[in-house]
């Protein structure tokens, strides 16, 4: 890979940076250089330090110790408005968007120039010159619910050009994205760096950075451990630097057949929050011994789907059974008691209860059970025990039982949610992103959770944006699109992804390949 | 240059778990002591007064134990819905419909037989508290109406409700035209302790703050109400079910409440009256929340808002403070202590800047 410096001198350069919360060094000295015309990924796992940095250099924190300059001009950023100024943009992973607003509206706040009378029209077309200058194409008018995930990023995006934003940081911005619009960003991307723009790139995903950066740092447990050209390193050279050790990739999947169905929905029809048809007629069948993998853009009815297969959201129509057993208007917990079990995505909002103990997370789902509960008394020492076993069986790293969960990182809320859920050999699992923002060893560590389970007879239904993680675990793989299957594959590795990408975007599976259900 | 940087703390030390009420006490007793300074009075003598007449004797020690016990009542029922993030300030009402109840058996049910009377007084109250509050505890629970507007609205309603019988018919002939019921019989009087005022209703709020305590932390109804409290959605996940538990809390919270009103009127007054309770229902939410919530700690916070309401009377008698004053210096304590609700949670730096 070519790598162009237009100057020797780097736009960004951090040094020695210190940053500690309550005496854990979140960066310990890092030093890391952001050229001009450069696509700098930043890689690690969760809690190596990323984040803080770049928090750091966008100005939300204030480091401890360091020195930090941007163009030769040593700063020293107070708020994230000096960093901005500075001709540093953040794009964040949660879009910092006012939702009831237009487009040029959000592209104007938090300017400290506007002048009181807005001279919209010029505004207007400003936008609109660098829209296609980069080919971020965008509405200004259009108000920002009304946007697609990805229109809402090439939002965020525009407004830091707008800002002339020398320098922008993506934090996981693909992670969001179609197969298809991945490439529309990365064309994107290109655009700005061919101008002198740098751009820092943080992502989990190996391919993307190998693929899209011209260097990368690898920080790991709050230290840089080198950065590296893109060019002189295999993806494995990267991920063993992201965790110290040597991981495999392959994740070694046993050949079974699937067994007889367990749980079967019919014609299912379920609505959103907002009232709109989110699940439009899907049938759908999950038998023993197999992982049936959900492909989609967020936002296209897997949520729904799944909390209507676990219970949680009413049917309009159609029908659900486990077995004989038929659960159409049943409550949670009767699909609870059935053995159905659910990995929602959102661990913190849904799955746990943050300000909640260890023990008390891990009763859950049971503590209404003998023996965890007898009469209406729980046995906080059974329950001790029984957290006890979840903790050493799934080897979730907690300073205490009693430890609120809150203060557990990603992988050891999934870890323990994980242990919680699959503790009684469930029939059905209904896992959601189960590996999403996890590292390395985590995403491991669950996946080959679940393909225990699949062999122990587990009937599994996967909803990943991880299209690599689909394709490995499924054994069959539907593509849902506005709440409908594009179809059911059931061949998923033969396939290629672009396909699926297509299908994912909203066209059909040709009908003479397809190999229904 | 200097410059504040705030940073959100990740674990609290017991040094500061102590000394941050205690800091927000004493700061809320310095402005108290500002305050009274204007007031013409001298800080130091208007404190040590209170102190005095609230727990210098043993008939101040009485008089605040009377009036902490419909405090702790009051408290322990709000407390429970505020576990649930149900925020009833409807205790004030409550505390009205379980004294309404309570006169309402003594007039057209009444029974010579004391222990027999107390478990209707006590029964009635309590359903009568329950009910009133669980409208507002189906409504929000059913179609999210707004629980702080119901409460707040059915307390005037509840208060105006006892005002229409007391000045109309249930007034007493005898009473000269004070707007009161008849004196309760001896049978409708709860027991007292020696001559002192102090009433059975320290027992019954001593007993409820060790039930609830045990409820709360070692039963599976207590656990359902935390895991609602605290993330609702996760509730919603295990199958608790929110629109029965919301009314079964807010029924107890107001039927805790109600049994407040009966030991205020039954225990210490012997009637009903216009006005009895002196804002237990509010300062009740106070408690509570100094409390953190806890039933323990509310009886022992209970015995201190009760010193100082017992203080504040005797500033009235012995300095001719108005009563606001001490309303005031109870407004300033919560104000104080609500305010180091935030340096619990976050720290503060300071950071010397190089100036570019």
């Amino acid at each position: 890979m070519n790598v162009r410096m237009s100057s020797d001198r780097p736009l960004v350069k951090m040094q020695s940076i210190v940053k500690s919360f309550s005496g854990f060094k979140a960066n310990d000295s890092i030093s890391f250089e952001l050229f001009s015309g450069e696509v700098h990924a930043l890689l690690g796992e969760n809690g190596a330090g990323k984040t803080t940095l770049m928090n750091i250099l966008s100005g939300l924190y204030i480091p401890d110790g360091g020195n930090l300059s941007v163009n030769d001009i040593e700063q020293d950023f107070s708020s994230p408005r000096d960093a901005i100024h500075a001709g540093i943009g953040m794009v964040h992973q949660h879009f910092m968007l006012v939702p009831s607003q237009t487009v040029w509206e959000n592209m104007i706040l938090g300017l400290s120039e506007v002048p009181q009378f807005l001279p919209k029209k010029k505004i207007q077309s400003r936008i609109r010159e660098i829209s296609e200058h980069y080919g971020l194409s965008v509405d200004p008018h259009a108000r920002i619910w009304q946007l697609s995930i990805g229109e809402q990023q090439r939002v965020a995006i525009l407004k830091m050009l707008f800002r002339d934003a020398g320098v922008l940081i993506l934090d996981e911005p693909t992670a969001v994205l179609t197969p298809q619009e991945t490439v529309k960003l990365f064309l994107t991307v290109r655009q700005m760096k061919s101008e002198g723009k740098g751009i820092i790139f943080i992502s989990h995903k190996l391919d993307e950075v190998m693929d899209l950066s011209d260097r990368v740092t690898v920080l790991r447990k709050g230290k840089n451990v080198g950065t590296v050209k893109t060019g002189e390193v295999t993806k494995e050279k990267l991920a063993e630097m992201m965790v110290g050790t040597k991981v495999s990739f392959s994740v070694s999947k046993q050949k079974l057949s699937p067994g007889r169905p367990l749980l079967s929905a019919e014609k299912m029809k379920v609505i959103n929050d907002r009232g709109l048809c989110a699940v439009n007629d899907i049938s759908l069948e999950i038998k023993e011994n197999e992982i049936l993998g959900i492909a989609g853009i967020a936002g296209n009815g897997q949520t729904e789907l799944c909390e209507a297969l676990v219970g949680l959201r009413n049917l309009k129509s159609g029908s659900i059974r486990l077995g004989n057993k038929i659960l159409t208007k049943a409550s949670p917990k009767t699909f609870i008691s059935a053995g159905i079990r659910y990995i929602p995505a959102d661990r913190k909002g849904t799955g746990l209860i943050p300000n909640m103990d260890v023990n008390e997370n891990s009763i859950l789902k049971r503590y209404w059970q003998v023996p965890v509960s007898r009469g209406i008394t729980i046995n906080w020492k059974i329950v001790f025990e029984f957290a006890k076993t979840i903790v050493e069986k799934f080897h979730v790293d907690t300073p205490s039982m009693l430890t609120p969960v809150r203060n557990l990182s990603g992988g050891n809320l999934q870890k323990l949610m994980l242990g919680r859920e699959l503790s009684d050999t469930p029939a059905v699992i209904v896992a959601v992103h189960p590996t999403w923002g996890l590292d390395v060893a985590a995403t491991n560590f669950v996946r080959k959770v679940l393909l225990k389970e699949r062999e122990r007879g587990a009937g599994i239904l996967l909803v990943s944006e991880d299209l690599d993680e689909l394709l490995s675990l499924s054994d069959r793989l539907a593509v849902i699109h506005k709440g409908q299957f594009m179809g059911i594959l059931n061949e998923p590795s033969g396939v290629s992804a672009e396909s699926i990408g297509m299908m994912m975007a909203g066209t059909k599976l040709d009908p003479e390949n397809e190999v229904c259900a | 240059m200097r410059m504040l940087k705030i940073e959100k703390r990740l674990n609290l030390p017991l040094w500061l778990n102590l000394s941050i009420p205690l800091a927000a006490v004493t700061l809320a007793l310095l402005t108290g002591g500002i305050f009274l300074g204007f007031l013409g009075v001298s800080p130091l003598k208007a404190y040590s007064e209170m102190l005095i007449s609230s727990l210098g004797d043993s008939y101040g020690i009485s008089e605040t134990l009377v009036k902490a016990i419909p405090l702790a009542l009051a408290s322990i029922g709000v407390m429970l819905s505020f576990k649930m993030l149900i925020w009833n300030i409807g205790a004030e009402g409550q505390i009205f419909i379980g004294a309404l109840a309570t006169a309402a058996i003594v007039r057209y049910l009444p029974v010579s037989n004391p222990a027999l009377m107390f478990i209707l007084m006590f029964l009635s109250s309590a359903i009568a508290g329950g009910c009133w509050a669980s409208v507002a505890g189906f409504l929000k629970a059913r179609w999210q109406v707004n629980e702080i507007i119901t409460t707040l609205m059915m307390n005037y309603i509840a208060i105006h409700l006892v005002d229409f019988f007391v000045y109309g018919p249930w007034r007493d002939p005898a009473s000269l035209g004070f707007p009161m019921t008849p004196p309760f019989p001896d049978a409708a009087r709860l027991m007292q302790f020696g001559n002192s005022r102090v009433h059975l209703g320290i027992f019954i709020a001593i007993i409820f703050a060790f039930l609830f305590y045990w409820l709360i932390g070692w039963t599976k109804w207590g656990y359902e109400i935390r895991v609602i409290g605290e993330n609702p959605r996760a509730a919603n996940f295990a199958g608790i079910d929110y629109v029965k538990n919301v009314v079964i809390v807010m029924f107890i919270s107001g039927a805790i409440a109600g049994i407040a009103g009966m030991c205020e009127i039954a225990g210490l007054q012997g009637r009903l009256q216009h006005g009895f309770s002196a804002s237990f229902g509010y300062t009740a939410i106070i408690v509570a929340w100094l409390a953190r919530l806890h039933p323990l700690v509310i009886l022992f916070v209970s015995l201190l808002m009760g010193a100082l309401l017992v203080g504040g009377d005797s500033l009235q008698i012995v300095m001719h403070l108005p009563l606001s004053s001490i309303l005031v210096i109870q407004g300033l304590i919560l104000f104080f202590v609500l305010g180091g609700e935030f340096f619990r949670r976050y720290r503060i730096q300071f950071i010397s800047r190089k100036d570019g």
